[in-house]
C-alpha cells in the first residue's frame, strides 16, 4: 500500500497519495480548478498557467497541474491573488487571437469562452490582435484556424503521446509560435492520418470538424454512444445527432477500454454513407430482367414461395445462406436459426474467411 | 484474441506477424506504438512488406511471401537449441513437445534463410527477444490465415507462444486481430456450417438435442458447406437458392469470374443489404436493411468483448433492421419468430450459448463484457487458458513447411499479395461514400518496388496490366519501397480494379480460407 499524506485545500484537510499533483487531488475531491492545457493521460506541461493556485510558503503562484502534493501542504485555489493572475492569463489569451464566437463551431462548448464567463471578464485590457493566418481549407474533414489557437499543446500531446502518429508539434518562437505538421504543411499534405483526436482535444475553435459546420449547435446535439462498425477493435464512440442526422463522431475517454478515446479515420470520418442517397429504401424484385420496387409483402411472398418449392423438390441442403460479420450478434443468431430451423440445412457461413 | 487489447500496452515484447496493424486496426496500432515509445517494449515485425510498424521495430524479418511456417519453425528451433524455452511450463501444461521438437530440428537458421531469405542472425536475434521477454504477445491477422496453409501458420504461432509459456498469462497470448466489427460474434453465434451458437457441434447428438428442444424443431445433423464450397455447389447446380445478408461476394471472394457464373446459375438469389452492391445487382429479390446507426444490438470485438450498438437515427424509407426482416420471413414461412426488440433475441441467446449466458443488456449498458461469461455474476474473462488450457493440456503440433499453391514462374514472375489500406474498408461500399476518406484515397493503386518498376520501365502513376491465370486488370502503379522486389501489393476495395479477378481460390484444407495472400502474376506497362 502507498503511504498516504495529508494536505489542506481551501481549509479542508484532504488525504492524497505521494506523486499526485495538486490538480489531481483537487479534482478527486470536487474542488474546481480551471485548466486549458491539462489533458489527462499526457505529460503535464504547465503551459497555460490558468490552473495557478497559492501554496503557503511558496515564492510565487504555482501551476497546480505540475506541482506534486506534499505532507502538510496548504493550498488555496480561489484567493484574490489567484483570480487576478487567472484573469490576466485569460485576457492575454483572448487578446492574442480571433475569438469571435458568432460563427465559431465551438460556441457553447469552448473552454476559453467558459473561463471568460467564469471570471467575469468584460473585455481584455489589451488590444486584440488582428487575424494573421489564413483558415486552412484544403481538406473536407478538419478545419484549422490558427487565429483561434491558444497554444495549449493538447493536440500535440494527443497526437504524439496518445495516438502516437507523431505528426504535430510546435514551430517558430514567441509571438510567431504555432502548431502544425512538419514543414508547415497543411494537414492533407502531411503524414496526418486523420484520426481526428486533435479536434477532440482542442479546447477552443482552432480545430473543428468541418463537415459538422453549421449543422447543429452544441446544445442541440444529442450524443448516442455506440460501437464503431468498421474493424474488430470495437471502438466506443458518440454519434452526434442533430436534426435526425449524424453530423460528426466524437469520443469520450471515460468510456475506457477498448479504445480509451482513440479512433481512426474510418470511425471518425467514415459515416457519410449513413444518409447517402444511394441507400436502399424499398424491397426490389426482378421482373422482366429488371429490379423493380415492391412491397415487403410481395418480397416475402416471393422468397417464401420460391424457397419452399426448392426445399420440397430438392431438399433443404439445396439452399444456402451467407450471414454477415457486419451484422449484430442478434441478427447472426437469427440468421443461422432461420437456415437450420426453417430451411433445414447447415449450409450457413459468413465472410470470416475473406 | 486469447488476451485483451489493454494488455498490449503493458507487455514486454510484441511479435507482429502478418498484420498491418496501423492500417487495419489503427487503434491497436497506437497501443503497440505506446508500448514501444512509452514503456520500452520490444517489437519484432515479420512481414514481406515494409509496413508502418517497421519504423518502430527492434527487428524486422522480411520473409518471402508464403513462408511463415518456416520462419516460425526457425524461431522455435533457435529457442530450443539455445535452451531459452519455458521448460517447467512445457512439462506441466503442454503435450506433444517431443514430436514438435523433432519436426523443427531441421529448421536451423541456415536452412530457414534458404527458404525465407531472412538472414540467419536476424532470425536468432528475433528468437532471443521473444523468448527472453517476461511476457510477450503474438499479434497476427490475415497475413497468417489467408494461405493454403493458414491453419498450419496459426498452429505454429501457438507452438511458439506455448514454448515460451506465453499462453494463459497477462500480456501474453496468441492474438488474432479480427478485421470486421463482428466477425467474432458471427462465429460465436453459429453462423458457421459445423457449429451452433457457442461452438456446439451440429454433428454432436447431445448438442443437437438441446437446440431441437430450445427451438422446438428437428434439425439436420450433417455439417453444411463453407462459403467457397457453396459457390462451387451453386456452379454445379447443387445449390439452387442462396440468401445473402450483408455480404458482397462479387468483390470479396477469390476468382470473381467463377463467383459470377455461380450466382447466375441460381434459381433464386436473395440479397439483403444497405446498398445495391455488385452482388445485389445479380439478385432476384433485394431487401433494404437498416445500418448500424439505425438499430439496437451488440457486436463482439476481437478480444471477445460484447458491446452495444444503439439506434441513433431513423432508417431510410422502408428499410428495416436485419433481425426484423429474418423474423418476419421466418414467420411467413410457418415458423414463428416473434421478438419485440433485439434485447429479446439476446435473452434467448443467453439460454442457448453458455459462454454468453451472463451477458445481458442491463449489464453491458455502461461497457462491454468479455466471454466466457457463464452467469450474471461473472465478471467476464480478460484472458483465456489461465492455469489450465480449455482442452486440459496445451497441444503442440508438428508442422512442416509447405509452399503456397501458386508461386512465381517464368510466365507469371511476380508474387501478388492483397490487403486493405487505412482509408477504406473491405468492398468499400461504406468508405467510398465518405467524402474525406475518398479525398485521402480516391483510387486503387498497385504497389511495386522501384527496382521492378525500373526493369519494366514504369513510372509512379503509370497504368500497368496485371495478369494471373484467372484474369487480368488495369491499375495505376504506385512505385514505393513497401513491397519487396518481385512482389506487388494490391487492395481489394475498388471494383474498377477488382483484385479478386486475379487471386487464387486455393483453400486451406481445414479452415477453407482462400489463398489471398499469395498468387503469381505478370505485370506489364499498359
Amino acid at each position: 500500500m502507498d503511504q498516504k499524506l495529508s494536505l489542506t485545500i481551501n481549509g479542508t484537510t484532504i488525504e492524497a497519495s505521494p506523486g499526485q499533483t495538486i490538480l489531481e487531488v483537487a479534482r478527486e475531491n470536487d474542488i474546481h480548478i480551471p485548466t486549458l492545457c491539462y489533458y489527462k493521460g499526457t505529460t503535464n506541461v504547465g503551459a497555460c498557467r490558468v490552473c495557478v493556485v497559492e501554496v503557503e510558503n511558496a515564492r510565487s503562484l504555482v501551476a497546480s497541474c505540475c506541482m506534486p502534493v506534499s505532507q502538510g501542504m496548504v493550498v488555496m485555489t480561489d484567493t484574490e491573488r489567484v483570480l487576478t493572475a487567472r484573469k490576466l492569463v485569460v485576457e492575454l489569451l483572448w487578446s492574442s487571437g480571433d475569438h469571435n464566437c458568432l460563427q465559431c463551431e465551438k460556441n457553447g462548448n469552448c473552454e476559453l469562452q467558459d473561463l471568460v464567463y467564469e471570471l467575469g471578464i468584460e473585455k481584455p485590457s489589451f488590444e486584440i490582435a488582428p487575424p494573421s493566418y489564413a483558415v486552412e481549407d484544403t481538406n473536407s474533414m478538419i478545419q484549422r484556424d490558427l487565429n483561434k489557437c491558444i497554444l495549449c499543446g493538447r493536440c500535440v500531446r494527443v497526437c504524439n503521446e496518445i495516438q502516437v502518429h507523431e505528426v504535430l508539434d510546435f514551430s517558430m518562437r514567441g509571438s510567431h509560435a504555432k502548431v502544425g505538421p512538419a514543414f508547415d504543411e497543411d494537414y492533407i499534405e502531411s503524414t496526418c492520418v486523420f484520426c481526428g483526436s486533435c479536434v477532440d482535444a482542442c479546447p477552443v475553435g482552432a480545430l473543428t470538424f468541418k463537415q459538422a459546420r453549421f449543422k447543429g449547435r452544441p446544445w442541440e446535439i444529442e450524443k448516442v454512444r455506440t460501437t464503431c462498425p468498421y474493424c474488430g477493435v470495437g471502438c466506443q464512440m458518440d454519434l452526434n445527432i442533430s436534426d435526425g442526422k449524424v453530423i460528426k463522431v466524437t469520443t469520450n475517454r471515460d468510456y475506457g477500454t477498448p479504445n480509451q478515446g482513440m479512433l481512426c479515420s474510418k470511425g471518425r470520418f467514415g459515416m457519410n454513407f449513413i444518409d447517402s442517397p444511394d441507400r436502399l429504401k424499398t424491397p426490389l424484385i426482378r421482373k422482366n430482367g429488371e429490379l423493380k420496387e415492391a412491397s415487403w409483402e410481395e418480397a416475402y411472398d416471393y422468397i417464401a414461395k420460391k424457397l419452399t418449392a426448392i426445399k420440397k423438390k430438392s431438399g433443404g441442403d439445396s439452399i444456402a445462406g451467407l450471414s454477415s460479420a457486419r451484422c449484430t450478434n442478434e441478427e447472426n443468431y437469427l440468421f443461422q436459426k432461420f437456415m437450420r430451423a426453417v430451411i433445414g440445412t447447415n449450409n450457413v457461413d459468413h465472410c470470416a474467411r475473406l | 484474441m486469447t488476451n485483451s487489447i489493454e494488455e498490449i500496452e503493458f507487455t514486454d515484447a510484441i511479435l507482429a506477424i502478418g498484420t498491418n496493424t496501423t492500417e487495419n486496426h489503427p487503434v491497436i496500432g497506437s497501443c503497440v506504438k505506446r508500448a514501444i515509445r512509452q514503456r520500452g517494449a520490444k517489437l519484432i515485425v515479420i512481414d514481406p512488406r515494409k509496413i508502418g510498424l517497421v519504423d518502430y521495430a527492434d527487428i524486422w524479418l522480411r520473409p518471402t511471401p508464403g513462408t511463415n511456417v518456416a520462419v516460425l519453425n526457425g524461431l522455435i528451433n533457435v529457442i530450443i537449441d539455445e535452451g531459452l524455452y519455458a521448460k517447467e511450463y512445457v512439462a506441466e501444461r503442454t503435450e506433444g513437445f517431443e514430436a514438435m521438437k523433432k519436426a523443427v530440428a531441421k529448421y536451423t537458421p541456415g536452412h530457414v534463410e534458404k527458404i525465407t531469405g531472412i538472414p540467419a542472425d536476424n532470425l536468432r536475434t528475433a528468437a532471443r527477444i521473444y523468448a527472453e521477454a517476461k511476457s510477450a504477445s503474438i499479434l497476427y491477422a490475415m497475413g497468417i490465415t489467408q494461405h493454403s496453409h493458414g491453419t498450419d501458420n496459426v498452429k505454429s504461432c501457438a507452438n511458439l507462444a506455448m514454448l515460451c509459456g506465453n499462453v494463459g498469462i497477462e500480456g501474453g497470448g496468441v492474438n488474432p486481430l479480427r478485421g470486421q466489427n463482428n466477425v467474432q460474434g458471427a462465429c460465436d453465434m453459429g453462423a458457421l456450417p459445423n457449429v451452433f451458437p457457442a461452438y456446439q457441434q451440429v454433428a454432436n447428438d447431445d448438442a443437437r438435442a438441446r437446440f431441437e428442444k430450445a427451438w422446438d424443431v428437428s434439425l439436420p445433423a450433417k455439417p453444411g458447406l463453407t462459403i467457397m464450397e457453396i459457390m462451387d455447389a451453386a456452379h454445379k447446380g447443387d445449390i439452387k437458392g442462396l440468401y445473402i445478408m450483408g455480404e458482397n461476394p462479387m468483390i470479396s471472394d477469390p476468382d470473381l469470374t467463377h463467383v459470377e457464373a455461380s450466382l447466375k446459375n441460381l434459381e433464386i438469389l436473395v440479397v439483403q443489404d444497405i446498398f445495391l452492391n455488385e452482388t445485389g445487382q445479380l439478385a432476384d429479390v433485394v431487401l433494404p436493411s437498416a445500418c448500424f446507426a439505425e438499430k439496437d444490438g451488440t457486436f463482439s470485438n476481437t478480444e471477445r468483448r460484447v458491446q452495444r450498438i444503439r439506434k441513433a437515427v431513423e432508417a431510410p424509407g422502408e428499410a428495416k433492421a436485419d433481425w426484423q426482416i429474418i423474423s418476419e420471413l421466418a414467420t411467413k414461412m410457418g415458423y414463428a419468430m416473434q421478438y419485440a426488440s433485439a434485447e429479446e433475441v439476446m435473452n434467448e441467446i443467453n439460454t442457448v450459448a453458455p459462454s454468453y449466458a451472463g451477458i445481458t443488456y442491463g449489464r453491458i449498458e455502461e461497457g462491454g463484457l468479455q466471454w466466457p461469461c457463464p452467469n450474471v455474476e461473472h465478471p467476464g474473462t480478460k484472458y483465456l487458458h489461465r492455469d489450465k488450457f480449455s482442452r486440459g493440456l496445451g497441444l503442440f503440433t508438428a508442422i512442416e513447411y509447405r509452399p503456397s499453391e501458386e508461386v512465381p514462374d517464368k510466365e507469371y514472375p511476380f508474387f501478388l499479395t492483397t490487403g486493405r489500406v487505412l482509408y477504406h474498408f473491405h468492398t468499400a461500399t461504406m468508405t467510398r461514400r465518405s467524402e474525406g476518406l475518398v479525398e485521402r484515397c480516391p483510387e486503387s493503386l498497385a504497389e511495386i518496388n522501384p527496382k521492378d518498376a525500373e526493369k519494366l520501365k514504369i513510372k509512379n502513376g503509370d497504368f500497368v496490366t496485371v495478369t494471373s491465370r484467372r484474369g487480368s486488370l488495369k491499375v495505376k502503379a504506385s512505385v514505393v519501397e513497401t513491397p519487396p522486389e518481385g512482389t506487388i501489393f494490391m487492395n481489394f476495395h475498388f471494383s474498377e480494379a477488382a483484385v479478386n479477378l486475379l487471386t487464387n481460390p486455393a483453400l486451406d484444407p481445414v479452415g477453407k480460407i482462400p489463398e489471398y495472400k499469395v498468387c503469381a502474376v505478370k505485370v506489364e506497362a499498359a
